[in-house]
């Protein structure tokens, strides 16, 4: 085995130029991959995270229906001890209750159609950002007062500033006639444009008495520790829903499906690209390995001659081609990881970024992040699909005729 | 001239001594031609379909507001110019087409939801070249005229209000004095567009009737205008800017939407970086099937040499081959990537991923867009660069010593 190892690396080196060239094949790709794998998936979790932690949550429990239609009369009965036993029953803070509606807000000068949340102002905090991102003001305290805070971008077309009044006009759940003028007590920047532009929230008690609730609210956020345990949670919650009462538990991709679908939309056109790049490495494998091993025709013929199974040629090909692939791989990794950590520590932009991330929640500045997955993923199908590529040279050495082969030149 | 027929000749033969090795870097070269230009279709059907389909929102290329208006898009910033005013200068400049309107935000109410909307005063006529809505898909009909009173809604929003054709909505915004200003309005026709968030955000009603609900006289919030071609912005831009006064801004669609904008030229940087990095992955084997070709082949070149063939001579041939070798790929490249396109053209239907699509801005299908120029950049690309990449194993075959080279055994 020994033997037939320093075999192949020598016969790499008969022709450095071109074990150079085709190794270089492969760690331009190798690198890229890196790259834009770690970029991509950096990227990807980031714009969940900062979509979710927002605002949205990791779940909800909703009535059924009212993720299609979100109807204000679809609602959960007696939401805010809902909240209450699932707090206990998880025993996790991480859950709060919401209501919602569309108004009217009225400022001295301006009128502008929002949504308005009726929020528990003590459990809030732990399911959205939201709190934590006031600029002006502070956020809701008291679970009853005629308060209510607003994003930035509504506050500046609103032209009101903390301590002003609002009016709210809208209807209630029953269809009827629902106004209440409350103080604008915070002023919050999430950097999310369209929450910044469309969203209020006042006190839970509140806007269960003015939009005529009698109780009832329409979700319940639930937040897991982490993306990963969001399944588990899931199970858990539904089981504690009460019975009788249609309640359903919506997780994010059901929350948020143009999150999901623009990922899946972004990775299916990567995966055409890495795909092309990894066919084009194949093939200039495939060009080297045939032609290393014609130009060997004639030695391989003596090897054969004396006795030599051609399986093991074969083998000795593939292995060549394993010890290239090796070599591309550890090179690959390596530069590619190098030149990743230094942009993901230095942190880095591209032109439209800022338009983009603005669209995505995204920072306008970069910092691509090096798993072990990135890293060593791309790699992997290179190196696999270059043995690939070699197993068509490696399986013309067993049509080789020991006589004809010593003959040719 | 007669050298250059003979080199080209030697060229062509020499390509096809190893054939094998040939057909395999032709292979690859189709392949990464196709890439580049299949990829490139596709991006840019992609970027196309969401620029058509924002212009047919905004509407128009070039839009005309009172300077405070688009950062506070609210009744009281209306155009200082009254409408006869405005008739009396666009209507001879020969438009494609234009139209004056009212853009405000509204909160609309069936008798049981209420959602916040934003409410569109139209000249219906004028708008219909522009409009992401195709009035003859509307259920009901479209609205008829400026001072038409009924009300077009999107079908998501209708079915959301629960309201339907003939029903009454109440629609609700302020006056320029931030009074209360709201009106019944019968729903007349219900519309359908290809991004479903439209169908839940805009409302459409007569002109002349939000004129009267909002109590602005003769006032509009823009003048909208339509060019020939959305990527040739600039004459418009010039157009119309000559013909108003001071005190209102002109913007471009790029300024108006400046994500789309950037996406604009984002995708077109795209192309090209995409184009490079496919030749760069292609060049190892060029240059590695170029430099194979000319070692096997030493000995002849010094033969020739020594014959007295200029080192220039040989130079050319070994260029010249690189260059049958890409313009053949090019070739089957670009006529394989026409073939896969083609069928293609009438739309691939990506509603899997609408919604999130849709949260880039494009629709559900796909209709990828083969344009000459990209075509060309992709195909100039690999000859420039198969050029620069065949210099270096070409030089060095010019520079054998002859008597070296014909006693060297492989």
């Amino acid at each position: 085995m020994n033997l037939v190892l320093r075999l192949a690396w020598r016969n790499l080196w008969r022709q450095p130029r071109r074990t150079w060239l085709t190794t270089g094949a492969m760690v331009f790709s190798n690198v890229l991959l890196v790259f834009m794998i770690s970029l991509q998936f950096g990227m990807y979790r980031l714009m969940i995270e900062n979509s979710l932690q927002a605002f949205t949550g990791h779940m909800q429990v909703q009535a059924r229906g009212y993720i299609d239609d979100q109807k204000m009369r679809q609602t959960i009965p007696d939401v805010a001890s809902l909240a209450g036993k699932l707090r206990e029953e998880l025993d996790s803070d991480a859950v709060a209750a919401r209501a919602t509606a569309f108004a009217l807000a009225s400022s001295e000068d301006r009128s502008y159609g929002i949504a308005v949340f009726g929020i528990e102002p003590q459990f809030e905090p732990r399911v959205s950002s939201i709190p934590g991102l006031v600029r002006d003001g502070r956020y809701l305290e008291s679970a009853d007062a005629a308060e209510i805070v607003i994003g930035t971008v509504l506050a500046r077309n609103l032209r009101v500033a903390v301590g002003d009044e609002l009016t709210l006009i809208g209807s209630g759940r029953d269809g009827s006639f629902a106004a209440v003028v409350a103080e604008v007590v915070g002023i919050f920047d999430s950097g999310v444009a369209e929450l910044d532009r469309t969203i209020a929230e006042m006190p839970l008690g509140l806007f269960q008495d003015v939009f005529y609730m009698d109780g009832s609210g329409h979700q319940v956020v639930v937040n897991a520790p982490g993306l990963g345990q969001v399944a588990e949670l899931r199970r858990r919650v539904a089981g504690l829903l009460p019975e009788g009462q249609d309640l359903v538990v919506q997780d994010w991709d059901a929350l948020l499906p143009g999150l999901k679908q623009a990922i899946q939309a972004d990775i299916s056109s990567a995966v055409f690209m890495y795909a092309v790049l990894v066919v084009l490495v194949a093939f200039s494998v495939l060009n080297t390995q045939l032609m290393s091993v014609l130009e060997r025709t004639h030695e391989f013929g003596i090897v054969l001659a004396l006795g030599l199974k051609p399986g093991r040629l074969g083998r000795l090909v593939m292995l060549e081609t394993a010890m290239m692939g090796a070599i591309g791989l550890f090179l690959g990794a390596l530069i590619g990881g190098a030149i990743t950590a230094w942009l993901g520590m230095r942190g880095f932009t591209m032109p439209g970024m800022e338009e983009m991330g603005a669209k995505f929640n995204l920072p306008s500045r970069l910092h691509p992040n090096v798993t072990v997955a990135s890293l060593l993923s791309g790699p992997t199908v290179v190196f696999v699909f270059s043995l690939l590529a070699s197993v068509y040279p490696a399986l013309r050495l067993r049509r080789l005729r020991p006589v004809e082969a010593m003959r040719a030149v | 001239m007669n050298t250059l027929r003979i080199l080209t000749l030697l060229a062509w033969r020499n390509l096809w001594r190893n054939h094998r090795r040939t057909l395999i870097m032709l292979g690859a070269v189709v392949i990464g031609v196709w890439a580049m230009i299949f990829m490139t279709a596709l991006t840019m059907g992609m970027v196309n379909d969401m620029i058509e389909d924002s212009i047919s929102v905004l509407p128009g290329h070039v839009q005309v507001h009172h300077p405070d208006y688009l950062d506070d898009p609210n009744i009281a910033n209306l155009l200082p110019m009254s409408d006869d005013a405005i008739e009396k200068k666009f209507a001879p400049a020969g438009f494609l087409a234009w139209a004056t309107r009212i853009k405000v935000p509204a909160v609309i109410s069936s008798e049981r939801e209420s959602r916040g909307v934003t409410l569109l005063g139209i000249e219906p006529g004028r708008e219909e070249a522009m409009s992401f809505v195709d009035y003859d898909a509307v259920e009901g009909r479209f609205l008829e005229g400026p001072d038409d009173d009924g009300l077009v809604i999107g079908r998501k929003l209708a079915e959301t209000l629960e309201t339907e054709l003939g029903k009454r909505v109440v629609l609700m915004s302020q006056d320029p004095d931030n009074e209360i200003a709201d009106r019944g309005f019968r729903v007349v026709g219900l519309f359908t567009a290809d991004v479903q968030a439209y169908e839940e955000q805009y409302v459409f009603a007569g002109k002349e009737t939000v004129q009267k609900l909002l109590r602005v006289g003769d006032g509009v919030t823009a003048i909208v205008v339509l060019g020939e071609d959305y990527r040739n912005v600039e004459p418009l831009y010039e157009k119309v800017s000559a013909l108003v006064d001071d005190g209102v801004t002109v913007s471009r669609w790029t300024e108006l939407d400046t994500y789309l904008g950037t996406m604009l030229r984002v995708m077109d940087g795209f192309v090209l970086v995409w184009v490079i990095v496919i030749f760069l992955a292609l060049s190892f084997g060029l240059v590695n099937t170029l430099v194979m070709a000319v070692f096997e082949r030493v000995r002849e070149i010094g033969l020739m040499l020594a014959l007295g063939m200029k080192p220039s001579s040989i130079l050319g041939q070994i260029v010249i081959e690189s260059m049958m070798l890409l313009v053949i790929g090019l070739a089957i490249g670009n006529l394989l990537a026409w073939a896969t396109i083609k069928p293609l053209e009438s739309g691939i239907d990506v509603s899997v991923v609408a919604e999130g699509m849709a949260m880039m801005g494009a629709a559900s299908v796909l209709y990828p867009q083969l344009r000459i120029e990209d075509v060309v950049l992709a195909n100039t690309v690999v000859l420039i660069m198969g050029f620069l990449a065949s210099l270096s194993p070409a030089w060095r075959a010019s520079r054998f010593q002859p008597i070296e080279a014909i006693t060297k055994v492989n």
